[in-house]
């Protein structure tokens, strides 16, 4: 990247963590609300998980 | 057709969850397509080398950081205004991934930066409304993660949304109203000031930006309603249909 590399990947890297960490969070909060309706007695375990 | 009905939660629910799998597909491609074009097509720029391949990244997100704002902003006044349970639920939804696109602007901005000017961060125009954009994303998703009553929340949230949103044309000016450090647009309706090759990457990766946000929103959507809506006799037969569906999965049949 002609020098640049640590700024392009960093660019990049950034938004591919960014943007695969909300749909991983956003799976486990699906995953969650799923056990929640099919587990009898199942309380949520982590509300962090509502916001994202 | 009645169009209205998927106003209601009930009937909104399924025809999202039909829409994620094609929206996810299409988003894998225009992603692929738009690095490939940023990487591998649009040439080394002149004055700035490879440094300048952030700006297919950089320009769409912040372009995505003040569209989703200002949908953010209508469906919070919708909702507030015809008393639409499902409108409210789209700006909550949509809060996340704009804050996210906000950042990474931002992010990205900092890091392309550092080589072109020789500095992380100016307190300039764009960059400090910009600041302020991811502040109202984050305001509006504390305000409306403090209180519990959701449609409460929702009513405080509009109020902050509809309040925000004059920030934007704000960004969108700052570069003709102050002397600033950032550059002026890119292109407008009447010219662009970049080669077509450059052009197309970005307009194909703010395409895939766009076709990933409504996958993601609609996904949280969805999660949303199932959690609003839990009491809800239809969410309840889901429920049964879902336990079915996955005990016949596992038995392989």
């Amino acid at each position: 990247m002609g020098g640049y590399g640590l700024y392009v990947w960093g660019s990049y890297g950034v938004t591919l963590v960014l943007l695969a960490g909300e749909v991983i969070m956003l799976w486990k909060r699906k995953r969650e609300l799923s056990k929640r309706e099919t587990v009898p007695g199942y309380e949520r375990r982590d509300p962090k998980l509502e916001v994202l | 057709m009645n169009w209205y009905k998927y106003a209601a939660p009930a009937n909104f629910y399924p025809l999202a969850g039909k829409m994620i799998p094609w929206f996810t597909a299409v988003t894998i491609i225009l992603f692929a397509v738009g690095l490939y074009f940023g990487f591998f097509v649009a040439p080394t720029d002149a004055q700035q080398g490879e440094s300048y391949r952030i700006i297919f990244i950089h320009v769409p997100a912040a372009w995505m950081g003040m569209f989703l704002y200002v949908l953010l902003a209508i469906y919070a006044g919708i909702g507030w205004a015809f008393n639409a349970r499902l409108a409210s639920m789209m700006a909550t939804a949509i809060s996340p991934t704009g804050a996210i696109f906000t950042f990474i602007s931002l992010a990205t901005g900092s890091l392309w930066g550092r080589p072109a000017w020789g500095v992380w961060w100016v307190w300039d125009a764009r960059m400090t409304s910009t600041l302020i954009l991811l502040f109202l994303y984050i305001g509006f998703i504390s305000l409306q993660s403090s209180i519990d009553d959701p449609r409460r929340a929702d009513r405080a949230g509009a109020v902050l949304a509809l309040v925000g949103v004059i920030n934007v044309p704000i960004i969108y000016f700052s570069v003709q109203w102050w002397n600033t450090l950032h550059q002026g647009a890119t292109f407008t309706a009447r010219s662009f000031k970049m080669a077509p090759s450059m052009l197309w990457a970005m307009l194909i990766l703010l395409a895939a930006c766009w076709i990933y946000s409504i996958a993601v929103v609609l996904a949280r959507v969805r999660c949303i309603i199932r959690e609003r809506e839990r009491e809800a006799p239809w969410l309840a037969a889901e429920a049964i249909s879902y336990e079915r569906s996955a005990d016949r999965v596992e038995a392989g049949t």
